[in-house]
């Protein structure tokens, strides 16, 4: 789950990582009163969408970037005018482009040095580690490439937590002063407490700057969040945009399935997410292109599969469903039933190759034959990757 | 014929009276598994289907019955708690399947492992099974047959699809072990592939993993100095995009790390039969037998 910039910088402020002031706004009057407000001579516009690169990105009114330096409240409140209710293309947000709902207003503030620090759970060590550079601002795999003795690495003790210790040891290591040690290594502790609170995956700020005044403020910061934790923050999983999300993924996740759109023409329903992975590799093996990861789960309801089946069959892009089912917890005659109850409601006039094995899989072939439903049925796995690849071969 | 579990397996089952944790008690007695406790907080006393005794306390459970194993079924945000409290208690190996566990709880359970005696299989994961003797977990049973092949994986489903394949083939499996989907976890592909290279009734064994993490190029590179038995594997999500998780919270690639490519590498270079496809999988290891 990816959250928005503003809501980035209001968890910051909540636990206590310094940042540029400033508010989001969602009018132009508001950027005017916010701008207004701020005691400071230049404030920044940034238009607030998922997607990076909204600096150099266009919206499709033609005007040029989505985020502005303004040197009056007025100027402010003009430039986020032709912001709001547009759509900004950018390198990342596809060619559609995202409609910009709301702005973030921030005071500019002058930059005498960048770093870079992260807080990552690490499987390999399995320990939450903080990753700290004196190259901030830039591509981190970049400075790992090219100067892997710029990055420092601190691993935390997994019940003892981060030590003040560590925070001033990182800190002298990228490069603070020891008068500036201190408030960077309160902001690191701040950072790891907002990390654990909140069941972070990862909480990367960069650039972590060293303003002219000699203040150390996190301005810019990326977060991800481990979903298997969600059910004991309702207030993070309330940060969920569905609008900046894939529409496809947005309707599988209403019915708890795993979906990942992709940009191929066969559709895959798999249970299991190894098996589901391996599918889409045969498909591509025989020559064709998976329009999906689908992952229905191990013990899914007969509503799961036909909402599943809603949403593949409704893709556009699509040519051939291939349903790929082992049942060890999820019973075949369920998915069966769920596919029957689904072709029945939708006109589908799609291939639809299904291969069957597993718990139940006699009562689960008697059900689809029975069911007088137009398919073709897979002897195994390779069988119904290269039916499904031929379906779609002859259609086309 | 096997490792880790077998005829002398004791086993306890952890959220017996739940849903799932009750169907799939049911399926490993019908496979002959000897169930010897449950446990469920505050149901000590009463019985499972009449015949297995249910205890509050892991600990409790342990003394009247010496259980050996435990298979845990308990909700993602208890799991870690009933897992330490059957590391608290000594169980010899912990069989942890429900999905969905924080993984900084997972950080802390393996904090406590690591101080520890027991041996951990999964969270997320189908569980260990030796064929004809004891299953301990979610799989299908028709499936498997006794045999000399073992197998290693991080995914079930995937998993099923391999044994099928063997057993089709008429080769049946001394144990197979699911480690499991999570990014943090017990057992490893690297424990295991030792477990089934010590083990004198395991003739050869296919390693199946997928993208995210290095265990694979772990095993690999221990297999390549220490293995003398024929191995056959496959690599899940070679067709997988970056950055995005790929259902198991363990199956991703980032920053580069992680690829199909590079596992699939790492196997070639240890002198492991690589299946192309998933269909193959059973055909990569009667290759790799000669």
């Amino acid at each position: 789950m990816n959250i928005h910039e503003y809501q980035a910088k209001e968890l910051f402020d909540k636990y206590g990582v310094a940042t540029p002031a400033g508010r989001v706004a969602e009018s132009a009057e508001q950027v005017v009163q916010i701008a207004g407000e701020l005691d400071t001579d230049t404030v920044v516009v940034k238009a607030q969408i998922h997607a990076g690169g909204r600096g150099k990105g266009t919206f499709k009114s033609g005007f040029q970037g989505g985020v502005h330096l303004c040197d009056s409240a007025e100027k402010a409140g003009e430039i986020a005018g032709k912001m709001l209710g547009e759509v900004l293309v950018t390198h990342q947000s596809g060619e559609e482009g995202k409609l910009v709902r709301k702005v973030l207003v921030a005071a500019s503030v002058d930059i005498d040095k960048e770093f870079y620090f992260a807080i990552l759970m690490d499987r390999e060590t399995e320990r939450v580690v903080i990753v700290g550079s004196s190259e901030g601002g830039v591509d981190i795999e970049d400075v790992a490439e090219n100067s892997p003795e710029k990055i420092f690495h601190e691993p935390i003790h997994p019940t003892l937590g981060l030590q003040d210790y560590q925070a001033r040891k990182i800190a002298k290591q990228i490069g603070f002063s020891s008068k500036q040690m201190r408030p960077a290594a309160k902001l690191f502790t701040a950072a790891y407490n907002l990390f654990m609170a909140t069941d972070c995956s990862m909480v990367e700020i960069n650039p972590l700057v060293l303003t002219t005044d000699e203040e150390v403020l996190a301005l810019d910061a990326k977060f991800g969040f481990d979903d298997n934790a969600l059910f004991r923050h309702p207030d993070i999983a309330a940060l969920r945009d569905t609008d900046e999300e894939d529409p496809r993924e947005v309707a599988a996740s209403k019915f708890d399935l795993n979906y990942i759109g992709l940009d191929g023409n066969i559709a895959c329903m798999v249970n299991g997410a190894g098996l589901a992975m391996a599918t889409m590799d045969i498909i591509k093996h025989y020559g064709g292109d998976p329009a999906n990861f689908l992952d229905v789960g191990g013990g899914a309801t007969e509503e799961q599969v036909r909402e599943a089946f809603r949403i593949l069959a409704g893709d556009p892009k699509v040519d051939a469903i291939l349903v790929n089912i082992f049942g060890g917890i999820m019973q075949c005659d369920v998915i069966a039933q769920g596919i029957i109850n689904a072709a029945k409601e939708i006109e589908m006039n799609l291939p639809l190759i299904i291969r069957l094995e597993g718990t139940n899989v006699k009562e689960g072939r008697q059900l689809l034959e029975e069911s007088g439903i137009n398919l073709i049925t897979a002897s195994d796995l390779g069988d119904a990757a290269k039916k499904a690849v031929e379906s779609v071969a002859k259609s086309a | 014929m096997s490792v880790l579990v077998n005829n002398d397996t004791r086993l306890l089952v952890q959220g017996i009276t739940g849903n799932s944790g009750a169907t799939h008690t049911r399926g490993c007695l019908d496979y002959g598994t000897n169930v010897v406790a449950g446990v469920t907080p505050g149901r000590g006393g009463q019985k499972f289907d009449d015949k297995v005794p249910v205890y509050d306390t892991v600990v409790e459970a342990r003394e009247a019955t010496d259980c050996n194993a435990t298979m845990i079924f308990v909700p993602p945000a208890f799991a870690a708690d009933s897992i330490m409290e059957a590391i608290d208690a000594g169980i010899e190996l912990v069989v942890a399947i429900t999905e969905g566990i924080p993984v900084a709880d997972m950080m802390r359970v393996k904090s406590k492992l690591t101080h520890s005696d027991s041996i951990l299989i999964g969270p997320n994961c189908p569980g260990i099974i030796t064929p004809g003797q004891c299953k301990i977990g979610i799989m299908p049973c028709y499936i498997h047959n006794p045999g000399d092949i073992g197998v290693i994986s991080r995914s079930g489903t995937l998993t099923y699809e391999a044994v099928w394949q063997l057993t089709e083939a008429g080769y049946g499996q001394s144990t197979c072990i699911g480690i499991g989907g999570d990014p943090i976890h017990g057992m490893t592909h690297l424990d295991a592939a030792k477990l089934l290279t010590e083990d004198p009734d395991t003739r050869a064994f296919i390693l199946i993993g997928e993208i995210g993490g290095s265990e694979e190029e772990e095993a690999a590179a221990w297999i390549k100095e220490n293995c003398d038995k024929p191995v056959a594997a496959f690599i899940a999500g070679a067709t997988a995009p970056p950055g995005r998780r790929m259902g198991h919270a363990g199956a991703i690639i980032s920053g580069g790390k992680g690829t199909a490519e590079a596992k699939q590498e790492a196997l070639l270079d240890a002198g492991i039969t690589l299946a192309a496809t998933p269909s193959e999988m059973g055909a990569a290891l009667i290759k790799a037998l000669g």
